[in-house]
């Protein structure tokens, strides 16, 4: 059974390329574009790996990954964060809200894949 | 204000360096001891041969003694020392630098005010950069645009299956970003060039632009007096060359004048004035007018008299909003001032006037009168105190007897009074001046 990845970003060209080169990969590839129901989008369906914007409609990428890290069924949740700025401090806040890896937009599509394949390694 | 109204001042200062008395001193120039204690105060003037004498007998540059040097420019050229660590400056001797080279030491001066004015304009820029919006918006969109083309991009261009149907709606996708993409940037290019035509106005901030046309005009507007301008025609004719929110500002401060001017004429003022001085407590109750009002008209009638009277109005955060300063009280260029000043403790008692004796570090201390209030500047209301703006009239040379001075400062960067509560930061001033009073 292929691993299930949710995507949290509300670029839609964005969700539709990386959920291409997942799926070839095999991967299971669910997306949702609103930070505001992410959580409740996460406890229905409670993925292997997420993939997670900062810049999201209603709330930040931060706010909705400390709720992740808050709740004992998700907090073990791999999670890598993807934000257009590079910053130290968005590096440091990103680690403090407890993401495992932390990306900066542009990234490349081997990039993501092989992210996402050492934060979930293939049992 | 003349330049030699201290001459008096700096021969006091000279004796007590050189370790004379005063009587040594009128004995050895030939004057009597009452006579040089009216000069040392600044009472009598003085020039000519016995100055030449004097200054003879101190073994000073007569130069030192008569035009000496004014209080700014040995503060800013403290500040021009001490800000470079290890400079080597002679700090114990700047009075004599500034005496005997005033040409240089003003070049000095100038030099330091603007390094303060760039230093600032690097700040406000950089400030744009990290925290501006729009730019910040601009950049996040085109990031956005350009992953996702180079997503798609290398997912058609890499080796791997992709139906005919995925290759077809990637390369739609492109299209549509790279669209996107070539609005946005022109957007931002067309943003950062509308902000290069302004930025030499906003690298400097409205409050120093603005003071410096109040500086110009020597802070009166006898055609607002006279109203023979309106507010808006002075603020186009001296306003040219300001950012468009200093003008906004220039002219909040000139309808504010004329307002003033209208309801406290100078024709009221003068006579009440010369009868009880400068207080402007009991002015303002002769005249039946707000305290704050009659020290902006006191301020600004002061500013004709050679006298010379110095302001200062903050907010209620105790920003600066208002600085007319005098040669013997200078007023901080950037920031808040000391919070010693009367016009602080004034805005923990709104409507209370205070009157103080102060004085801020110097050789020859000079003490002066501040009076000080706080006044709401809007009608009461319920859901929290009325906003108060305090004003602060500053006096010089007045009751010289008048017991010791609180001991105040311009602001803590160049103030020596190291063991103060009320420090913020540490001094500049590698040197502890305040030994000396």
């Amino acid at each position: 059974m292929s691993k299930r990845l949710l995507l949290i970003e509300d670029e839609p060209n964005i969700i539709e390329a990386i959920s291409f080169i997942l799926s070839r990969d095999g991967w299971h590839v669910a997306s949702h574009s609103s930070g505001t129901t992410a959580m409740e989008r996460l406890r229905a369906e409670p993925p292997d790996v997420v993939i997670l914007d900062v810049m999201l409609p209603g709330r930040s990428g931060y706010e909705v990954l400390r709720d992740i890290r808050d709740d004992p069924s998700l907090a073990k949740i791999p999670v890598l964060m993807l934000t257009a700025r590079g910053q130290t401090k968005d590096r440091e806040l990103a680690e403090r809200a407890g993401a495992n890896l932390f990306m900066t937009k542009p990234f490349s599509n081997t990039e993501v894949l092989e992210a996402v394949r050492a934060l979930v390694p293939a049992t | 204000m003349a330049r030699d109204t201290l001459t008096g001042s700096r021969i006091r200062e000279r004796r007590i360096i050189a370790g004379m008395k005063q009587a040594e001193l009128a004995k050895a120039s030939g004057i009597s001891p009452s006579y040089l204690n009216l000069i040392e105060h600044n009472r009598r003037r003085i020039g000519g041969k016995l100055l030449l004498e004097i200054a003879r007998i101190l073994e000073v540059e007569p130069a030192l003694l008569s035009e000496g040097a004014e209080a700014t420019l040995i503060q800013t050229l403290r500040e021009a020392a001490t800000g470079v660590s290890g400079s080597g400056a002679e700090l114990d001797r700047v009075d004599e630098f500034a005496g005997r080279f005033p040409g240089w030491a003003g070049l000095l001066a100038a030099m330091q005010r603007r390094i303060a004015a760039l230093e600032q304009a690097v700040d406000t820029l950089s400030d744009r950069v990290t925290h501006d919006p729009q730019l910040a918006a601009s950049l996040h969109e085109m990031l956005s645009r350009v992953t996702a083309i180079r997503s798609a991009a290398s997912i058609l261009a890499e080796p791997g299956e992709i139906s005919p149907e995925w290759q077809g709606r990637f390369h739609r996708n492109i299209y549509e970003d790279s669209g996107q993409l070539a609005e946005t940037s022109r957007g931002l290019v067309a943003y950062l060039e509308a902000a290069d035509a302004h930025s030499a106005a906003q690298a400097t901030a409205p409050q120093e632009e603005l003071d410096k046309v109040l500086e110009a005009e020597n802070y009166a507007f006898p055609a607002l007096d006279l109203g023979h301008a309106s507010p808006e025609e002075m603020a186009d004719r001296l306003g040219g060359d300001i950012s468009a929110t200093a003008r906004t500002m220039l002219t909040e401060y000139l309808l504010r004048y004329a307002e003033d001017a209208a309801a406290l004429p100078m024709r009221d003022l003068a006579p009440v004035l010369s009868e009880t001085g400068p207080d402007p407590v009991s002015v303002a109750a002769a005249l039946g007018q707000p305290v704050a009002r009659t020290m902006r008209r006191i301020a600004a009638l002061g500013t004709e008299a050679s006298s010379g009277l110095g302001l200062a109005i903050c907010d209620a955060s105790g920003v600066l909003t208002c600085r007319q300063p005098v040669p013997v009280f200078p007023l901080p260029r950037f920031g808040s001032g000391c919070p010693l000043w009367p016009l602080y403790a004034a805005l923990t008692r709104p409507g209370e006037p205070i009157s103080a004796r102060i004085v801020q570090p110097g050789r020859p201390p000079h003490p002066v009168r501040a009076f000080a209030i706080a006044e709401p500047i809007e009608p009461p209301r319920l859901d929290r105190p009325a906003l108060c703006e305090a004003t602060m009239l500053i006096v010089p040379g007045r009751d010289d007897d008048g017991g010791p001075a609180l001991e105040v400062g311009v602001n803590c960067r160049i103030c020596p009074r190291e063991a103060c509560p009320g420090r913020r930061e540490p001094s500049i001033l590698g040197h502890d001046v305040s030994a000396a009073f």
